[in-house]
């Protein structure tokens, strides 16, 4: 919110510098983003007398003598046609620094500084200077829009600084007012701030003006939805007289960015700023039916808005109605139809409150956001409903632009805007904070605040105005006290009367960690990716119409199509991932996340839907193979003390023929293999790569397995190496089974040599295996060794047909 | 006699001189004079019997002497050749130290995370339990029961991405708030990390991001508690000397309400670029549990009180490392992803 110092000033005396208000905001909670000093860039221009002035032959230029006080007096060259002698204009001194503009006049192109020149063989010491070389518009100061020279008034001192006559000496503060404080969404609420925090009388404006015996006969109005306008307040004026704004209501308009458009609606907008209450006027000659109606609108109900735009409407916006159509949307903008024109001579000024959701719903349904709509949005109380209509009637009277009626119409349903009395304990109070404020500090703060309090043993009693919606019970006076008591009094504690609790991770946690840390051992790097995607990343995988992951949680506002649905793999983030980094020319690496996949129970959405934890491993790189992965994945399984097993598998975006299953205890957890062609393709990838996923939701019952130590044999142990002849479609897994159901002291079986070609048949292969044996209790015996060879060369003649290779 | 004696001694001499190169080259020399059956001091004994008997004490006593000196001299010739040829050894196998290293690669946490454990081993030691968040809520938790009615504006201060009427994504980790103190009584000390999404995207400003809540309830917590828990906070993360200012903010879930800066940990408080020349900054929001909050999940306000707080760690761990861009945290950028390593 825009709040320049000079408007503060009307209500608050205020004797700091404007950068030490600023911290004072800052310290009671409206923090400054911006301090906008008005006239920065002008400097060392004063008010100069033109003296004497001639024209320089065959051009558009005058000489001139000009008078600037206590400064000298200067030749100066100028090209305005309204430069004349007895004039007094804004001269810019040598080093003086003002706007630079364009060939036009008007287009501002930056700052300079002024040296001293020569035209046509005149010496020129000083600019004499131009609204818009000053920065001032019309609606700053009168006059400063023409296209020539800015006229000072005649009584303006020779010499003087010309930034406070022209308003440039002024200050605007940016300030962000918090969601609990709609109060002050204007200049008026910030200053019983200020005042309050600078411990000064608040300077209410007048509320003023006189009634006359005019009464507009048979005018109603009527509130259908009590609901979503609980108060609605009409006055009719008369006798009105479209004019101009004065100008210190222009220009402060002006310092806010708001353009003056004629007295009666500059009025509506001062006040809005001043209160933080929207207002409007309709034009009573387009008023039917000599009545307002408040309601919901009828579905395809249309309405134009002041600035032509068409709308169409249903129930859930409400409209204010004349007798017969809607003239305007409530809190939103007024109706085209019922606008103050140049020939309006009767005005029906409206101050409502609006339910704020309904204001937002509508502003949002309907894309249009307005100064109105944005102060309901955020809240509007019923005191500033109040007190902006006699606000604005005063201003009709001092601007004498209409006479005041009898007609005021006050629909509300009850609420009172007298202050409510409220009573706290003060020890409550001190036990939020956890310091004891001094019973004066207290009063005092809560007396600069408007809350008239009074103490009474334990007891604080305050009136708390009407406008402070937001106060309640004792931890809101604790805030309002230590706010204005200054927070560099909270002296630092550690919970003295707190119990002991244990901290730190849960079992879960720290398996989660332990396979992180694991993971990246084997060089792979953590990744965080969004938890939503693409629907074009589930054709990129290939899933088919009916397939599990398409049925996935759409977002029902996203930000575009790309973040739009929930993801129900990790791989499209992953694939992604490894595309990206291959892009910026990372041709290898390995990376890791661990995130949620989110499967929905049904769709729509009525009930928590299963996010399921799941790992995701991507690796990538000419040196990278499936098993490469696959030790990855073993090295999962040895962090979480399990074994995992693999059987070929298909997947759609992976390698028909490189693609495994991977089962925990009989459980399928998981998958892994390299990705397919198609898919590198269409991600433009340089070199393979291989994926895994794994749904850690289902391992994590076997999270509380633990690290246990086995004794080491005590008898030595035995190897024999097995080099095997077998078809060549018998896989190693299958051999490897055999192996292992043929005897109970087999430890390890590792395949060290695979073969093909040579003295080997044409469709077989040779498979060399080591093979470890622990003895028990007691050492083998002489040939014991030997005969569990010859067991497991039997049950692989017999189930596998594989002989020993000769 | 003694001659031949001397002349064996010079051939001793002049072989080391001439021919022991390397150990091989002496080991040959030495058999040469001293094998036992064929080396040529060995066939000086094999000749005593030759010798006149009163001469063969002598005669043997002359040959002992060279047969030990002989000794000694290869023996030192031998050290010397092994001490050479180690020299040689070395010298064979020097390398260009400054050639560039084997890696060993092992990868790392990503900065979040890294930034995550640091924050909760610092809670965790302070008594606080951890509590993940589902980032899929219902309105109530992640609004209602925060005391952020329907048409209250906090609503507006995030804008929220609806799944259903019923379901969204959750716009911030303090539903945790909800959830725990509806399954657990006091004292409550937890922290909630968690993914948290709003509809925001530019260059500051990611669709998704990570919050930690913090949640204390028992008997007399306050304001102080507050700020000397956060203090410590702040100077296990940033360092000793570092200190937090509080200053007035508004959320719906809490009242008071505060902003909470740190002194900036790159200058110290007397004002740089990271900073903007205010010595502090902005690094996370708390306040004192708003005891309708405490009252929405069955806790008696009268008897207890809380406190919580909530940190953005993507802005913790931009500020800790000086990443300039939320956007390079979601990237998976390798090059990236490998400078961080405070695992």
């Amino acid at each position: 919110m825009l709040v320049p110092l000079s408007w503060l000033k009307e209500y608050v005396d205020i004797t700091v510098s404007p950068q030490e208000l600023e911290k004072k905001l800052f310290s009671c909670g409206f923090e400054v983003e911006e301090l906008v000093e008005v006239g920065k860039d002008i400097t060392k221009v004063v008010v100069g007398l033109v003296e004497e002035c001639e024209g320089i032959p065959e051009t558009h230029l005058h000489v001139c003598k000009v008078n600037a006080g206590e400064y000298g007096t200067f030749q100066v060259c100028c090209g305005a046609d309204n430069v004349c002698a007895g004039g007094k204009f804004p001269l810019a001194l040598v080093g003086a620094s003002v706007y630079a503009t364009a060939k036009d006049h008007k287009t501002v192109e930056g700052v300079m500084t002024i040296k001293k020149g020569k035209l046509r063989g005149y010496d020129s010491e000083g600019m004499l200077c131009s609204g818009v070389e000053l920065g001032v518009s019309e609606n700053m100061y009168p006059g400063a829009g023409y296209n020539g020279l800015l006229v000072l008034p005649e009584d303006a001192p020779v010499g003087a600084d010309v930034k406070p006559i022209l308003g440039l000496d002024d200050y605007i503060y940016d300030v962000s007012i918090t969601a609990n404080r709609p109060d002050c969404q204007s200049i008026l609420g910030l200053a019983r701030e200020v005042a309050a925090v600078l411990g000064v009388e608040l300077k209410e404006p007048s509320y003023e003006y006189t009634v006359t015996e005019v009464v507009k006969d048979g005018f109603q109005v009527k509130v259908d939805a009590p609901d979503l306008c609980p108060r609605y307040i009409g006055h009719y004026v008369y006798d009105v007289k479209i004019g101009e704004s004065p100008l210190w209501m222009k220009r402060r308009l002006a310092l806010i960015g708001q353009d003056s458009i004629s007295n009666i609606v500059d009025i509506t907008n001062y006040v809005m700023l001043e209160m933080g209450q929207p207002m409007h006027a309709f034009d009573c000659d387009y008023i039917e039916g000599n009545a307002i109606n408040v309601r919901r609108a009828a579905e395809g109900e249309k309405i134009v808005t002041l600035d032509s735009q068409e709308y169409t409407l249903n129930p859930t916006n409400l409209v204010i109605c004349d007798g017969v159509k809607p003239v305007a949307l409530a809190g939103v903008m007024g109706g085209l139809n019922s606008e103050i024109r140049e020939t309006t001579t009767e005005v029906l000024f409206e101050s409502a409150k609006f339910a704020r959701d309904n204001i937002r719903k509508t502003s949002r349904a309907h894309g249009k956001r307005t100064d109105a709509s944005a102060k309901y949005e955020k809240g509007v109380d019923e005191y500033a409903t109040v007190y902006a209509m006699k606000r604005a009637l005063h201003l009709i009277e001092e601007l004498g632009c209409g006479k005041v009626s009898a007609t005021h119409v006050d629909v509300n349903t009850g609420n009172s805007i007298e202050p409510k009395e409220m009573k706290v304990s003060l020890k409550k109070v001190n036990d939020v904070l956890g310091i004891e404020v001094p019973e004066a500090d207290v009063l005092r703060i809560m007396k600069n605040l408007n809350f008239d309090p009074s103490i009474n043993g334990d007891e604080l009693t305050i009136q708390v105005p009407a406008y402070r919606e937001d106060m309640d019970s004792y931890p809101d006076v604790a805030e309002e006290v230590i706010r204005m008591y200054g927070y560099e009094h909270v002296i630092p504690t550690f919970m003295p009367d707190a119990l002991v609790t244990m901290g730190g991770l849960n079992r879960k946690q720290q398996k989660d960690l332990k396979l992180k840390k694991a993971l990246c051992t084997t060089g792979a790097y953590e990744c965080i990716h969004y938890s939503f995607i693409s629907p074009a990343d589930l054709d990129l995988l290939r899933f088919p119409e009916d397939a599990l992951e398409r049925k996935a949680i759409r977002i029902l506002n996203p930000i575009n199509e790309d973040l739009s649905i929930m993801r129900t793999t990790l791989a499209a983030s992953m694939l992604n991932a490894v595309a990206r980094n291959q892009k910026k020319g990372n041709l290898e690496g390995r990376l890791y996340e661990m995130g949620n996949v989110f499967i929905p129970k049904e769709l729509p959405l009525n009930d928590y839907p299963d996010e399921r934890q799941r790992l995701s491993v991507g690796i990538f790189g000419d040196k990278e193979t499936f098993y490469t992965l696959k030790g990855i994945a073993e090295k999962i399984a040895e962090a979480l003390f399990v074994k995992f097993d693999y059987a070929e598998t298909k997947k759609t975006f992976l390698h028909p023929y490189q693609t495994a299953v991977i089962s925990c205890e009989g459980i399928e957890i998981g998958y892994m293999g390299k990705v397919a062609y198609e898919v590198a393709e269409q991600l433009d990838l340089r070199t393979a790569a291989y994926y895994l996923e794994i749904d850690l939701k289902l391992l994590a019952d076997l999270y509380d397995r633990r690290a246990t130590f086995e004794p080491l044999p005590k008898f030595p142990e035995e190897s024999r190496d097995l080099a095997l002849v077998m078809d060549k479609n018998i896989t190693c897994g299958q051999v490897e089974s055999v192996i292992a159901k043929s005897c109970a002291y087999i430890k390890e079986i590792k395949l060290f040599d695979v073969y093909e070609g040579g003295q080997i048949p044409k469709d077989k292969k040779s498979m060399a295996f080591s093979v470890k044996f622990v003895p028990g209790e007691e050492a083998f015996e002489g040939e014991a060794v030997d005969k569990f060879v010859k067991k497991i060369l039997k049950n692989l003649k017999f189930h596998l047909d594989i002989d020993l290779r000769s | 006699m003694n001659e031949r004696l001397a002349n064996i001694k010079q051939a001793i001499l002049d072989g080391i001189e001439k021919h022991a190169e390397s150990r091989a080259a002496a080991f040959e020399l030495r058999k040469q004079f001293l094998d036992s059956k064929t080396g040529e001091i060995g066939q000086l004994m094999k000749e005593m019997r030759n010798i006149a008997p009163e001469e063969r004490a002598n005669f043997g006593k002359s040959v002992n002497e060279l047969k030990e000196w002989a000794q000694k001299c290869f023996s030192e010739l031998d050290e010397k050749l092994k001490e050479k040829e180690l020299q040689m050894r070395y010298e064979s196998e020097r390398i260009d130290v400054t050639m560039p290293a084997e890696k060993v690669q092992t990868g790392n946490l990503h900065p979040i995370t890294q930034m995550r454990n640091q924050i909760i081993d610092v809670f965790a030691g302070m008594g606080f339990e951890v509590f993940e968040n589902k980032e899929i809520e219902n309105d109530y938790y992640n609004f209602t029961a925060l005391n952020t009615p329907k048409d209250h504006p906090a609503r507006d201060m995030q804008d929220t991405f609806y799944l259903s009427p019923e379901f969204l994504l959750a716009t911030q980790t303090s539903a945790a708030q909800i959830h725990t103190m509806e399954s657990k009584k006091p004292p409550i000390k937890i922290l909630s990390p968690g993914k948290v999404f709003r509809s925001d995207d530019d260059a500051t400003h990611s669709p998704m991001f990570h919050q930690m809540e913090g949640l204390v309830v028992d008997k007399k917590i306050t304001l102080c508690d507050l700020k000397g828990m956060l203090d410590m906070f702040v100077q296990k993360i940033y360092g000793d000397g570092t200190t937090t200012r509080l200053r007035p903010s508004y959320f719906p879930f809490t009242e008071p309400s505060v902003e909470v800066d740190v002194s900036c940990f790159e200058c110290g408080g007397k004002g740089c670029k990271l900073c903007k020349g205010t010595g502090w900054i902005e690094i996370l929001g708390a306040g004192i549990v708003n005891k309708k909050v405490l009252e929405n999940c069955g806790i008696d306000s009268e008897e207890y009180s809380g406190l919580a707080f909530g940190i953005g760690l993507e802005r913790a761990t931009m500020l800790k490392y000086g990443i300039n861009n939320i956007k390079l945290l979601f990237e998976s950028d390798l090059r990236v992803l490998k400078q961080i390593n405070d695992n």
